[in-house]
């Protein structure tokens, strides 16, 4: 009965153990997720956009970018399909505005993406320039609007691609 | 490099767009170092060593005239760097079309203490009395810029120094180092091996971090087999430039046909990249320089190739010019969008000129730039050059000094100022506050105001401003894009808004043809 009670204390102690030292690996982790986001301008929008990604447990910095990144390459391909349906459908006086903003985003999809898939390993200061760029086009697109009379229909999607790529900024920043 | 009677440049150009990427050597060649052919890529990814990319390196000529390359190779998808060497496939063809990269590459790896993916461009070769070779390649150890040493006998087989050539702390990764000595005589150039009793050293690196460059002037010390600062440089990221505007990756090189070296530098885009996408193109590089010691030993001077000067045509001068306050003089009769200017300001006292603000960070010279603009009245100064300005100044890139008192001397101040350069939208502030794509751009101009003048060239190029104050002492270049002041909407006026009167003692301008060959392919 003793041995049975310190083979249980001994089990249980074990296992609180291998508990305790997963967690503190894990908070390691978490530690330079946190870190991360803090040097960003929008430490929740980081966290969010990481924490989607499962392969961010165990990223390493410059992953941890990339997750963002991807993230800025599925919206832009999204934003591009709905101002393309635009310009099939949408009114004449929204045209000049959504020939601006497909420009845009193109040099977004075919510059500043692959540039910074490219060179976040390694050469991240090219990185850190396209996404800055990549905000400062979102931006531009959103302005294409305010110049014509029709509200612009992408104000919300313009408005987070700014954001995250800011983020994008922030963390590839780290790396220089 | 030069090479049997041809100039030869290689540079990072991506064939497939106008972003960086897909990186080979392009390669072009010149007779002059005004009119280029370009020829086929030199060197482009295609084996294990360099599969990923062909990044920067340098040229050197071996003894028996015999060139090599050593270039920065990527070797997997992390960028992960290795040094390698190329060397021509036919001596006799004078244009050196076609590079071997043999299979004994790479020659260097990165060891354990190396970063190796911040392990790269390693310098032209330099012997060291003791036979041996040395080269120099750009790193990091986490925040301490790195400039590892190697020696060869052979020039194949490389052992990595214990100590690195030069170091610094807290400057971030260095990439471009650039070693190469200078003649004490201020004029001569010099082959990069050279060392002597009237030989000082010059140090540069390029600056991941800030995307700016700085160098220092030094010995290089043979026992030690280090670069050593003379005492008085600042060293890191307060010293002195090259450049203070839009200059990155520079590197030189001996000119053994008129004994000078040569300073090549890149000026990239800075407007955004939908506009690089559009027209098709990115990056340019700036007019090449001499550059020699300054007479102080302090620093060291540049000035454009004197072939520029063939491209020289009509030429309008005047002399004698006064400038009262918050007068402006427009030059007339030349093609403002494409001339070279050579102008000397001269004024009849020091005692206006403003006082320095105890409070500015004289490292900033920016902020002072971008705090007190050509429009901002003073006293000795500001007075310059409004370059590619629109008619009714809507749009203008002023050049410009302004000089202040500081306790018992004078300083004085340049800016190339491009906040006002555009009327067009797309200009839009970045995170820290700063317009990065319109920076005002500044550097002091060491300059002793006993002459009361001082000088000021400005090579202007439609989308590109290049000047130097005071014979070459301080050069800033900028990029920029009016959408009015184009072409034949172009002017140039000369202007002061200072307080004390400006006379204008000379000024010479030349409107600029463009060569007759612009990098075209070499037709056979």
């Amino acid at each position: 009965m003793k041995i049975g009670i310190s083979f249980a204390v001994a089990v249980l102690a074990a296992a609180m153990m291998v508990e305790n030292s997963a967690a503190r690996g894990r908070r390691k982790d978490e530690q330079l997720i946190e870190t991360t986001c803090t040097n960003t301008p929008d430490y929740e929008l980081c966290i969010k956009v990481i924490r989607e990604d499962p392969s961010c447990a165990t990223a390493p910095l410059q992953d941890l970018a990339l997750i963002v990144v991807a993230e800025i390459k599925r919206k832009t391909e999204e934003i591009i399909v709905g101002i393309e349906k635009l310009q099939k459908t949408g009114p004449e006086e929204m045209q000049p505005a959504l020939t601006k903003c497909r420009s845009y985003y193109n040099a977004v999809m075919v510059g500043n993406i692959p540039v910074a898939e490219q060179t976040t390993w390694g050469n991240p200061k090219f990185a850190e320039n396209a996404m800055a760029d990549t905000k400062n086009e979102a931006v531009m697109c959103e302005k294409a609007f305010g110049k014509i009379p029709t509200p612009s229909p992408f104000t919300k999607e313009n408005k987070y691609i700014a954001d995250v790529a800011a983020v994008a900024r922030g963390i590839i920043r780290n790396l220089l | 490099m030069y090479f049997n009677g041809i100039y030869h440049l290689f540079y990072q150009y991506n064939p497939k767009g106008a972003v960086w990427g897909n990186i080979v050597w392009a390669h072009s060649v010149s007779k002059d170092l005004i009119n280029w052919h370009a020829l086929e890529a030199a060197i482009f990814p295609s084996k294990p060593f360099d599969q990923f990319g062909c990044w920067s390196g340098s040229a050197t000529i071996l003894p028996g005239n015999k060139p090599i390359i050593l270039y920065t190779g990527i070797v997997d998808a992390n960028n992960t760097q290795v040094q390698n060497f190329a060397v021509p496939a036919n001596l006799s063809d004078p244009f050196l079309r076609h590079w071997i990269k043999p299979n004994s590459n790479p020659l260097i790896v990165a060891d354990d203490f190396v970063n190796k993916t911040s392990f790269r461009d390693p310098t032209t070769a330099w012997m060291a009395p003791d036979g041996h070779w040395r080269i120099t390649i750009g790193g990091r150890r986490k925040r301490r810029g790195m400039s590892f040493l190697y020696r060869s006998r052979d020039f194949f087989r490389w052992t990595k120094a214990k100590h690195p050539l030069h170091s610094m702390a807290a400057t971030g990764n260095w990439e471009c180092p650039d070693f190469f000595p200078v003649s004490t005589d201020g004029v001569t150039g010099l082959d990069t091996s050279v060392i002597g009793p009237k030989v000082k050293h010059v140090f540069k690196v390029s600056l991941d971090l800030t995307r700016y460059e700085y160098y220092t002037i030094g010995t290089y010390d043979l026992e030690s087999d280090r670069y050593v600062p003379d005492k008085d440089m600042i060293d890191g990221w307060n010293g002195l430039r090259f450049d203070y505007g839009n200059f990155y990756a520079s590197k030189s090189f001996f000119d053994p046909s008129k004994n000078r070296r040569i300073l090549w530098g890149w000026a990239n885009e800075s407007d955004s990249t939908d506009k690089d996408v559009e027209k098709g193109w990115a990056g340019i590089q700036l007019i090449p320089r001499t550059v020699v010691l300054d007479p102080t030993g302090k620093q060291l001077l540049q000035w454009p190739i004197e072939e520029l000067e063939s491209l020289r045509r009509e030429n309008m001068e005047m002399s004698n010019l006064e400038l009262k306050q918050g007068e402006k003089v427009e030059i007339e009769q030349i093609t403002a969008a494409q001339a070279d200017v050579e102008v000397t300001f001269t004024f009849a006292s020091l005692d206006k000129a403003e006082p320095f603000d105890e409070k500015w960070d004289r490292y900033d010279a920016e902020k002072i730039c971008r705090e007190k603009k050509s429009t901002v009245g003073g006293g000795l100064g500001p007075f310059g050059l409004a370059t590619l300005a629109s008619k009714k100044l809507e749009e203008f890139t002023p050049v410009f000094f302004r000089i202040f008192k500081d306790k018992d001397k004078h300083l004085v101040l340049m800016c190339s100022d491009a906040s006002m350069s555009s009327i067009e939208e797309d200009k839009t502030k970045m995170v820290d506050g700063k317009d990065a794509y319109r920076p005002s751009f500044g550097g002091f101009v060491n300059v002793d105001l006993k002459d009361m003048k001082i000088s000021l060239r400005s090579l202007i190029d439609n989308s590109v401003v290049e000047s130097f104050a005071a014979g070459g002492k301080t050069v800033i270049t900028s990029r920029v894009y009016p959408v009015m002041a184009l072409y034949g909407d172009a002017h140039l006026y000369a202007f002061n808004n200072g307080t004390e009167t400006i006379q204008i003692e000379s000024f010479n301008a030349w409107n600029m043809d463009t060569p007759e060959h612009m990098n075209h392919e070499l037709k056979d």
